[in-house]
């Protein structure tokens, strides 16, 4: 029984030979590289056989010759960009355009003493960064295709350090713009970041589109919670309709570390959102929070892993999803308790909505438990506006219309007012309401 | 509880209460399958053509198949050509009476606490009760006879009403269906047949005692049970299994058809051998049971009390394909020493306003595994459909497991689904305020599982309701520390 497909793995072969010839790199990453290639084309693209993609068909993406996405020149993107509302954040950022760093559009200063943001690639060619250290040790290409495809096209991305006893006073932002061209083309972004201890740290990560054909973003993002830090993360995507977008953020809590992330996804034809933490020191706390509103023909997976590997955490997860048109939400939440994580307490929660005839949803949380003293429960639930709540609108004076959106948006709240940047939170809810506007 | 216990050691290494194994003398064929063993199995029990023709498409059907592998459960392979496919007790050929019954069988059953005359006199019920391959006394028959109400063994249904068997056989679970249920389709020995007409409310609950005997066979029983319009029956089933080292094989069949306004309620007791407390021996129990609610307003309820087997891979389902049907599932699933359960249901949303309820409560106990595998399937027609699920799960120790797979795929948007899970162990405090006031520690934790479960046993008819608490009294014993 074959559960993967593999007819156009060459042109990825080629790609990576290519890539091989042109770049120097040291010699551990050439391992890793040439390991994960490996790894990739014994793997193959998954299939809706395999459990794990059982409601995401990637066929698309693996019958689409991907080339690697062409350099932009940094003005073609800058005016289209100054226009874009999720673009404009008032923090320090780091932009890349069709995954390469721009620094004509990114502007770091304002930073704390010693936090390190650049490119992945610099930090890989300084010698200084232990990026050794952290690279492809969180997220494990043996398993997973696309991380591994990742990993073997990897080239650049963020490297973000923040040393130990630094708390950032605004969030550090990562853009990734793509500029799409007349072919398909794929860019792989891969971020690493390391919290020091006892540090705090805001970290967005944002994915734009300046153009409507089809392109695909792998993006994989590492970050390492050291003892006692406390990190909040937020992933935006707002990718074009007709781009693809498979992306793994994996982060490690050490002891008492605090990560607390909000996955919102408004964009891209077919997306696979794969977020996970593992709580592998006592007294960590995750959070993991969703929002999908979607529309058209959109699929959106959001597969996501909390991995209790000791004793005494406490994790908490929110997922919502707004479907309109004939669009397709997966959700997929996964809690494992391992035999020692005793005092563990979890909760999980996937509530829908949905607003269209053709649109479909298919939840499947999922608890894995190996210890007794434990608290976990998880709930799940579609359904559609409250009938009688919009008679109560209506019935003073608010338009159908109107009273939909509101009562939609405040569903929607329940997971932005949980974003602490107030700055962000403000424009993520305008985001989304100018989103439900549009409708029809 | 029946005696003192003074350790928990002492409980754990307790015996399988049900363990022997009954010296009748038996016909069997020679172990293996191959057509020639169908063709044998067809001829012994003069099945029309038809019949053979099918069981032979499922065979061959069969061979084309693997055996699954998705299941959160782990276990040895199976040569399927070690097993014997039929065994029938040699004196059962034809009994007329219970007189005319082995009085080894007899006592068997006794000694499984169902005597069948007492049965028979005090509580009303028919009983159809299955030993190994074959049926050997049916009560109760007549009475039923009189409101048209056919309810006998699946071999005399086959003699007696082939047309109705033709017309349900495969309708609701087609052999092709999976790897165990196709096994069954070309193998099946015997099993119940229950047909009640229209208009008719069965007047008494049904019930059959399955018991798995001779060594080395594997049981196929096909139960068929099918509601005509407006009819109602309550159907119960219950199983022990004796004492054995090496593991038996038990893949049976379940159809259930509720036409309009139509209702069955299946309710299931299954105790067969767990296997010794370092999980040697023990039935393999996979089991497809499957009820279609085809009419309009029809309802199909499952209730099943599942302590006993090795391994357990069952997932009773309904089909709510006749508008404003009703499916329900309670279950209450326990493991303990090495016992793995994978078990759950589906429901499958057709019609309009179709409604549906699980509720489903695993306890997990010494080195036990449980899961929970669901699935809630709302498709693209099925206007106003409800669900409403809640699995809990129970620990009780720290080596086993609990785990919950619960799948929703919601193709209308006028749906309204729910799904809540929870997975606790039981408190400290709890023990601790029943100890206070003078209970033990397995009392107090006998009420409180029990407590736990009263959603479920609360739908269970009365008498087996009684017994499914003391089961799991038994059940429990020695997990708790």
């Amino acid at each position: 029984m074959t559960t993967a497909i593999k007819e156009n793995l060459d042109v990825y072969l080629q790609s990576f030979r290519e890539l091989e010839r042109r770049g120097k790199v040291p010699e551990w990453l050439a391992r890793i590289r040439t390991e994960a290639i490996e790894r990739f084309l014994d793997l193959g693209f998954p299939t809706p056989r395999d459990e794990e993609w059982k409601y995401t068909n990637v066929a698309s993406i693996a019958r689409t010759p991907f080339e690697p996405a062409p350099a932009v020149p940094a003005e073609r993107a800058a005016e289209r960009i100054a226009t874009h509302a999720l673009a404009q954040l008032d923090c320090p950022r780091l932009v890349f355009v069709n995954g390469k760093p721009v620094p004509e559009l990114s502007s770091l200063g304002g930073l704390e003493a010693g936090v390190k943001v650049m490119s992945l690639e610099k930090a890989v060619a300084s010698g200084t960064e232990p990026v050794e250290q952290y690279l492809a040790r969180t997220a494990d290409p043996a398993t997973h295709p696309f991380v591994a495809l990742n990993t073997a096209f990897l080239q650049d991305g963020a490297w973000v350090e923040i040393p130990k006893r630094t708390a950032l006073s605004k969030p550090i932002y990562l853009l990734y713009v793509t500029l799409p061209g007349s072919k398909p083309t794929v860019t792989y972004p891969r971020n690493v970041v390391l919290i020091g201890r006892e540090s705090q740290a805001t970290l967005i990560e944002g994915y734009l589109s300046l153009g409507d054909s089809a392109y695909l973003t792998n993006a994989v993002t590492e970050i390492i919670v050291e003892e006692n830090s406390v990190l909040e993360y937020v992933k935006l995507q707002s990718e074009s309709p007709a781009a693809f977008h498979v992306a793994t953020v994996k982060m490690q809590q050490a002891r008492n570390a605090s990560a607390h992330a909000t996955t919102v996804t408004l964009g891209a034809r077919l997306a696979r959102e794969e977020t996970a933490s593992v709580l592998d020191g006592e007294g960590g706390e995750a959070t993991l929070n969703g929002l999908y509103v979607l529309t058209g023909e959109q699929h959106v997976d959001n597969h996501t892993t909390l991995d209790h590997a000791k004793a005494h955490c406490s994790s908490r997860e929110l997922y919502k999803g707004i479907l309109e048109g004939r669009s397709t939400g997966v959700f997929n939440g996964k809690i494992i308790v391992r035999p020692d994580a005793q005092k563990t307490d979890s909760k999980q929660s996937n509530k829908n909505l949905l607003l269209s005839e053709d649109a479909t949803i298919n939840t499947k949380p999922q608890l894995e438990i190996y210890a007794d003293d434990v608290k976990c429960t998880h709930g799940a639930t579609v359904g559609q506006i409250d009938a009688e709540a919009l008679f109560y609108l209506r019935s003073r004076g608010i338009s159908q219309r109107e009273a939909r959106n509101l009562l939609t948006v405040a569903f929607a709240n329940d997971v932005l007012d949980k974003i602490k940047y107030a700055y962000l939170r403000e424009r993520l809810k305008a985001s989304v309401l100018e989103r439900l506007a549009t409708q029809p | 509880m029946p005696t003192p216990v003074n350790n928990v050691e002492e409980l754990a290494t307790r015996e399988y209460k049900y363990g022997f194994v009954t010296e009748v003398e038996q016909e069997t064929v020679p172990p293996g399958l191959n057509e020639d063993v169908i063709r044998l199995i067809s001829a012994k029990k003069h099945e029309p053509e038809w019949l053979l023709e099918w069981r032979l498409k499922a065979y061959r059907h069969w061979l084309t198949m693997t055996e699954p592998k998705w299941a959160n459960i782990k276990y040895g392979p199976i040569d399927y050509q070690a097993i014997r496919y039929y065994a029938a007790p040699k004196s059962a050929a034809g009994p007329k009476s219970l007189d005319e019954v082995d009085p080894e069988i007899l006592r068997t059953y006794e000694k499984l606490g169902i005597p069948l005359r007492e049965r028979e006199a005090l509580a009303g019920v028919a009983v159809d009760a299955v030993f190994d391959s074959v049926s050997v006394g049916t009560t109760f028959k007549e009475k039923l006879k009189e409101l048209g109400i056919i309810f006998c063994s699946f071999s005399e249904a086959v003699q007696e009403h082939p047309e109705l068997v033709r017309k349900w056989l495969g309708s609701v679970v087609p052999y092709t269906d999976n790897f165990f249920a196709t096994l069954n389709s070309a193998v099946f020995s015997d099993g119940s047949f229950a047909y009640v007409p229209k208009g008719v409310r069965c007047p008494m609950e049904l019930s059959t005692y399955f018991r798995i005997n001779a060594k080395e066979t594997g049981q196929f029983e096909r139960t068929l049970i099918v509601a005509e319009e407006g009819a109602y029956v309550s159907y119960l089933e219950g199983c022990t299994a004796p004492m054995r080292d090496e593991n038996q094989l038990h893949a049976a069949v379940v159809e259930l058809v509720a036409l309009d306004n139509a209702t069955v309620k299946y309710s299931t007791v299954q105790n067969w051998y767990p296997g010794d407390k370092h999980g040697k021996g023990g039935i393999y129990n996979f089991v497809t049971k499957r009820g279609k609610c085809l009419g309009v307003n029809s309802k199909i309820s499952w209730t099943q009390v599942e302590t006993g087997s090795a391994i357990t891979w069952k997932y009773p389902s309904c089909i709510l394909q006749g508008d404003n049907s009703v499916g329900e599932f309670y279950s209450v699933a326990v493991v303990n020493n090495y016992q793995q359960a994978d078990t759950g249901t589906k429901m499958i949303h057709l019609g309009k306003n179709t409604r549906s309820t699980i509720v489903s409560k695993g306890i997990s106990a010494g080195r036990g595994q449980n899961s929970y595998r669901g699935a809630v399937r709302v498709l693209k027609n099925a206007a106003n459909a409800r669900n409403y699920s809640q699995c809990d799960s129970l620990l009780i120790g720290d080596k086993c497991g609990a785990h919950t797979f619960p799948y929703l795929e919601v193709k209308n948007s006028t749906a309204q689904i729910e799904h809540e899970a929870s997975t606790s162990k039981i408190g400290e405090d709890q023990i601790f305020y029943c100890r206070q006031r003078g209970l033990s520690t397995e009392d107090a934790i006998g009420m409180i599982v029990n407590g736990f479960c009263k959603q479920v046993f609360r739908e269970l008819p009365m008498e087996f309701a009684v017994e499914a608490q003391k089961l799991l009294g038994v059940s429990l014993e020695g997990s708790v520390g």
